[in-house]
């Protein structure tokens, strides 16, 4: 692999991550990660809905004129996020139930509009194909990440199988409730973001 | 890049029809299937609350559409407490006939406006199951939490005093939180409750978390979910006054 898809492709993962760098995205890592499969699937809508408004933004890029642009793309994404609404309430409909307005609010989700603005609009499909799906991949990691500790410390299961069976139906564990909230996953996030910034030094800001 | 003005107005119309035919195409190619999941889901929920299946069986269409054929869906006026015969299994509709004057009527009851239920409709529905080993009434309710609507289903013994079950089919209360109305474990509290005192006056009811004073009726609400436990207990107050389904239950009863 080129050393620049390389980093356009794996770059969001970590030193660029929306999540825990740009601080994108926040309301739906908070809102659908109280269970691992919601996370799951929100993952997966978002990387169809970011990778396909990064491509067809970028493929209109010369045409968008560039005074009615943030509509343009918004109109893209709006459309993307009903498609893949619609879709999932055909196929996926339990799943649809539970992630309900999240995925409506897709639209929301700066990360899209951010990565149409900031690379769509300015390099050719192939790459804004990839640098959407490196952020979707930036994404799904933290909300995967988050979605296992709190499904896990907050309900003691993963993907609805018990794992610590929970006092209240007679086991030992006895759940974490802040886990539930979303401050729970405020937690997590934090504490990722201070593991991450541990590990690569170079993402630490200077002191005032 | 300079564009023309022409050009502009030109470029929305086209992105705009692009779009919305995108949308609509997938939005009516998809529409029998997404009615088929939304069917099946409520003639679960139906299932689930009469005892017919497990609270957490999932039956395939065929099966709930089997089952289903035992179930009896009838048409209920809440004005003359009369039967009205025979209906379509339709909860859409009674929803929907709510919303119009012309079929239905303001609510009065004090639980009615906890639950922000406005207006009853005239014709309400009534499920009998008559699977000698399930049989139970079931009846539609809905009403207001603290974010959303909550639909769902309340089954009652064939004495029509005893809770059997019940099942929320559609809300958007907050996941963990308000959500919870339809984790097993809650639900799992509401079988065997009483709904009327001796006096005939509807006292079924969902406390604050902890606040249980007598669980011959009242079901422990939700911890950090009271607006939405509470709003529960009102619905399902709001629906069996005298002015929704609550002639039906005394002159059954009588």
């Amino acid at each position: 692999m080129k050393k620049e898809t390389k980093e356009i492709l794996f770059g969001p993962v970590h030193l660029a991550n929306p999540i825990t760098l740009q601080v994108l995205g926040i309301c739906s890592a908070l809102a659908v990660t109280t269970q691992l499969e919601p996370a799951l699937v929100m993952s997966a809508a978002l990387t169809f809905v970011l990778v396909g408004s990064n491509v067809t933004v970028s493929l209109l890029r010369n045409k968008i004129p560039g005074s009615i642009r943030v509509i343009t793309q918004l109109a893209i994404i709006a459309s993307l996020v009903i498609l893949a609404d619609q879709i999932m309430k055909a196929f996926l409909f339990d799943v649809s139930k539970q992630l309900s307005v999240f995925v409506g609010l897709i639209i929301t989700n700066c990360i899209v509009m951010g990565r149409a603005e900031a690379f769509a609009m300015a390099n050719p499909p192939m790459k804004a194909a990839l640098d959407g799906l490196g952020n979707s991949l930036g994404y799904s990691v933290i909300l995967i990440i988050v979605g296992f500790f709190r499904e896990l410390l907050g309900s003691g299961k993963l993907l609805g199988h018990v794992v610590m069976p929970t006092v209240n139906n007679g086991g030992w564990y006895n759940p974490n409730g802040l886990m539930v909230l979303s401050p729970g996953a405020f937690f997590i996030i934090g504490l990722l973001i201070w593991a991450q910034r541990s590990y690569s030094a170079q993402l630490q800001e200077d002191e005032n | 890049m300079d564009f023309s003005n022409r050009y502009i107005v030109g470029f929305s119309l086209a992105l705009c029809l692009v779009c919305s035919l995108a949308v609509s195409t997938t939005a009516v190619a998809l529409k029998d299937r997404q009615a088929a999941n939304a069917l099946l889901d409520m003639q679960t929920q139906i299932l689930r609350v009469s005892g017919m299946i497990e609270a957490d069986a999932k039956p395939s269409a065929e099966e709930a559409a089997e089952m289903f054929k035992t179930i009896k869906v009838m048409g209920f006026s809440p004005e003359s407490g009369e039967l009205l015969g025979d209906m379509p299994f339709d909860s859409k509709a009674i929803i929907k006939s709510s919303k119009a004057a012309a079929t239905s009527t303001d609510a009065t009851s004090e639980a009615a406006e906890r639950a922000r239920v406005s207006r009853i409709p005239k014709e309400l529905m009534i499920l009998e199951v008559t699977d000698p080993e399930n049989a139970c009434f079931v009846f539609l309710i809905w009403g207001n939490g603290l974010w959303s609507t909550m639909y769902g289903y309340i089954a009652l013994e064939t004495d029509l005093k005893t809770v059997k079950g019940i099942a929320f089919y559609e809300h958007g209360e907050t996941a963990g939180l308000g959500g919870e109305i339809v984790n097993p474990t809650w639900v799992a509290q509401w079988p065997g409750k009483k709904v009327f005192d001796d006096s005939g006056k509807v006292i079924l009811d969902v406390t604050k978390f902890g606040k249980v004073d007598d669980d011959t009726y009242q079901v422990d609400g939700i911890s950090g979910a009271t607006i939405t436990s509470v709003a529960v207990g009102a619905t399902v107050q709001a629906w069996f006054d005298d002015e929704a389904f609550g002639k039906f239950l005394k002159k059954e009863v009588q």
